[in-house]
């Protein structure tokens, strides 16, 4: 699970890490008074300096132009009037882009250096790990390509946690001196904490700032100004918090509704959906579908069991996609039986009463008696197929949808 | 021989009385699997539905029945901990089906299990299978229908977790005379793998389910390592999926100590990056863990790649010569 950048800013700032002053709006009237609220709190005084954040989750806000530098009460409304009435399109967003409701007007400040902090799950050492990098502001995958020397790595004992002279040791390294070392041990360490205590896969400060020295601060202030955090989702039941923060609207609604009925799926761009059980036949049933020339409309995994109000939901979940144009059903009946599994495709395909092709491939326990009720079926459903392996289901799919598109 | 389990290896299921753990403790049982127990806490002294006696805890289960493997159904905050429990009563091979534990809990479990077996010989090793994992199955001849415990569908295999038993073969009911193992990140997918080599008169000597978390226990160098040491085992098919970096190690493990024919099928060509694909374990983050990537290592480490998910089987049988 995601969660916002303001969000992530409140979860840092409880757990103590230092973040510019900053608030949040949902509507443009109230981007005037929040501005001079923000840039009072941080000291700023008249015109002082702010930024003006659209909180979405997708990447490429600056370019965009939803991420503004702001001097005045009116310049932030302007911004503000722009970014929650016009739809924002990057690169990750798809050409027909995304709506924005929240914006986060945060307090300028003058950066000195940049770097890059986070901490994330090494799967293959079986480790949480501190990543860090004196290359901060830019992608860490683009460092890693361009300068690994630049990165440094520190496992987290997964019963000891970050230990400070670990954080010390990455500190130096990075070339913090001074004052500053300690600030940057403090955000280490309380940022492991935080990653250990709420079940996170991802905790990102990018960037981590010094800014210049003044007389208060002779060696300048280590602050976090940009926070990504994912959660890992086995964890939210004793994340309560953490899974109030979900916003809805940022998740795909045929998605959401899917995970309702406890199934898996995920909207692709093609137009042949696919229902299978399990989530690796899954893939390999997109997989084989690209190879024989088509192009899938989704994952969707129904689970081991396969039960009939599954398929059924199932059906209604790939339908709600219009750019599907014919359905590959692709079940192994292990525990479950392939005739009862028969029965509740032909069951939900009835309910929902069929236009596009539909090819089932059955195969598994009692494969014979299932094969007989789709045949028995096909009266009824008569843009039904019955397919013999894997590849014949993908074969006869892709043909069919081929055939109606032409 | 055969690869962890066998017909003589005695099982309990922690989660007994729950209705996964009570329905597949029954599909153990008709396979022909020796269960000889569960345990639920606070229900110690019971019997199950199949006068199976139930315990408080795995030390009394084991102390009692001599049960020297578990499979475990209990839910996903508890499962972490029931991992423990197995290992701290020194049970052999754990085997953990429950889906959705958090991965903070299986890092603790993972260290805490490393650190028991530094300090076991080499020949006495705790080994746990999954979580998130539809278990392991060494299959006996068919000797029996398997609708109930007194007629089971064999006297000489043994399945752990929830797989469907009747789908294997062993080698004395192939006229090839030679059995697979098999070891896979995916259920369903392996018994499409089963099916496909029982189908081409192959049998199989263990199939293994590793599970689809980031963090678990056997990983496909394991099960590689496992397989070439045992004499049952005539060829490999390892089935792999999208994300980590797991089948790249064991590929090249494969290509320095193994001497049996190896064939492999990764899934998740199409998959788009940064999404999960229902295994938590199953995202391509970073350029790092995709398919191509590893079917890449494979090919370089003379591995026969399945090209779809239908060719399983018959990869299988090419890298034999017997295709």
């Amino acid at each position: 699970m995601k969660v916002h950048e303001y969000q992530g800013r409140e979860l840092l700032a409880k757990a103590g890490v230092p973040v510019p002053a900053g608030a949040v709006i949902m509507s443009a009237n109230d981007a005037a008074s929040t501005y001079e609220k923000v840039v009072a709190e941080a000291g700023l005084g008249q015109n002082g300096l702010a930024v003006v954040k659209a909180q979405v989750h997708a990447g490429g806000r600056g370019k965009a132009g939803f991420v503004k530098l702001v001097r005045s009460a009116a310049e932030a409304k302007e911004a503000a009037e722009y970014m929650l009435s016009n739809r924002m399109v990057s690169a990750q967003t798809g050409p027909e882009g995304l709506d924005v409701n929240t914006l986060l007007i945060a307090a300028g400040v003058d950066i000195a250096k940049e770097y890059y902090l986070a901490i994330t799950t090494d799967r293959a050492t079986r480790r949480n790990v501190l990543i860090a990098s004196s290359e901060g502001g830019v992608e860490i995958e683009q460092v890693a390509h361009d300068n690994p020397d630049a990165i440094v790595k520190e496992p987290v004992h997964p019963l000891m946690g970050l230990q400070p002279c670990q954080a010390r040791r990455v500190a130096f390294k990075l070339g913090f001196n001074g004052k500053q070392v300690n600030q940057a041990v403090a955000i280490m360490l309380k940022l492991s904490a935080l990653y250990a205590s709420r079940d996170c896969s991802l905790a990102e400060i990018n960037p981590l700032i010094v800014t210049p020295p003044t007389d208060e601060h002779p060696d300048g202030q280590v602050l976090a100004i940009d926070a990504k955090f994912n959660f890992d989702d086995n964890a939210l039941f004793r994340q309560k918090d953490v899974q109030a923060m979900f916003d809805p609207s940022e998740e795909n609604a045929n998605e959401l509704k899917a995970s309702e009925f406890g199934l898996s799926y995920i909207q692709l761009d093609g137009d042949i959906g696919c229902l299978v059980n399990g989530a690796g036949l899954a893939m390999s049933t997109m997989d084989i579908i690209k190879h024989e020339g088509g192009e899938p409309a989704n994952f969707l995994d129904v689970g081991g069991s396969a039960t009939e109000e599954a398929v059924t939901e199932g059906f209604r979940i790939i339908l709600a996609d219009e750019a599907v144009k014919g359905i590959l059903v692709n079940i192994f009946g292990g525990i479950m039986r392939c005739d009862v599994i028969a029965q509740a495709v032909v069951n939900a395909a009835k309910s929902i009463g069929f236009q596009v092709p539909l090819v089932v491939r059955l195969e598994g326990t009692n494969v014979e008696a299932g094969k007989r009720i789709l045949e028995e079926a096909r009266s009824s459903l008569p843009t039904m197929q019955a397919a013999d392996d894997l590849g014949d289901a993908a074969r006869k799919m892709v043909a069919a949808v081929q055939a109606g598109v032409a | 021989m055969s690869v962890l389990v066998h017909a003589d290896t005695k099982v309990i299921c922690q989660g007994i009385t729950g209705s996964f753990g009570a329905m597949h403790t029954k599909g153990c049982l008709h396979y022909g699997t020796q269960l000889v127990g569960g345990v639920t806490p606070g229900k110690g002294g019971q019997k199950d539905d199949n006068g199976l006696p139930i315990f408080n805890t795995v030390q009394e289960a084991v102390d009692a029945t001599g049960a020297d493997a578990t499979m475990i159904f209990v839910p996903p905050p508890f499962a972490g901990d029931a991992i423990l429990e197995a290992a701290y009563a020194g049970i052999h091979t754990i085997v953990a089906i429950t889906e959705g534990v958090p991965v903070a809990d299986m890092l603790r479990v993972r260290a805490a299990l490393d650190e028991m077996n530094a300090s076991r010989p080499d020949d006495d090793q705790l080994t746990l299978i999954g979580p998130n994992c539809p278990g392991i199955i060494t299959p006996g001849p068919k000797t029996g229908d398997g609708e109930s415990a007194s007629d089971s569908y064999t006297s000489a295999g043994c399945k752990i977790g929830i797989m469907p038993g009747y789908i294997n073969r062993h080698r004395s009911e192939t006229k090839s005379g030679k059995a697979v193992g098999i070891v896979s990140r995916s259920g369903t997918l392996t018994y499409e793998a089963v099916w496909q080599t029982s189908s081409l008169d192959l049998a199989q000597s263990t199939c293994i389910g590793i599970g689809g978390d980031p963090v678990r226990g056997l990983s496909h160098t394991d099960c590689l390592r496992l397989f070439q040491n045992d004499p049952d085992t005539d060829a490999i098919l390892m089935i792999g999926e999208i994300g980590g970096t797991d089948e790249e190690e064991a590929a090249a493990w494969a290509s320095a100590h193994v001497t049996k024919p190896v064939a492999a099928f990764i899934a998740g060509r199409t998959a788009p990056p940064g999404k999960r694909m229902g295994h938590a374990g199953a995202i391509i983050s970073g350029g790092q863990g995709t398919a191509d990537a590893k079917i890449e290592a494979l090919q370089a480490a003379g591995i026969e790649v399945a090209e779809t998910p239908a060719d399983m089987g018959r990869a299988m049988a090419r890298a034999m010569g017997i295709g």
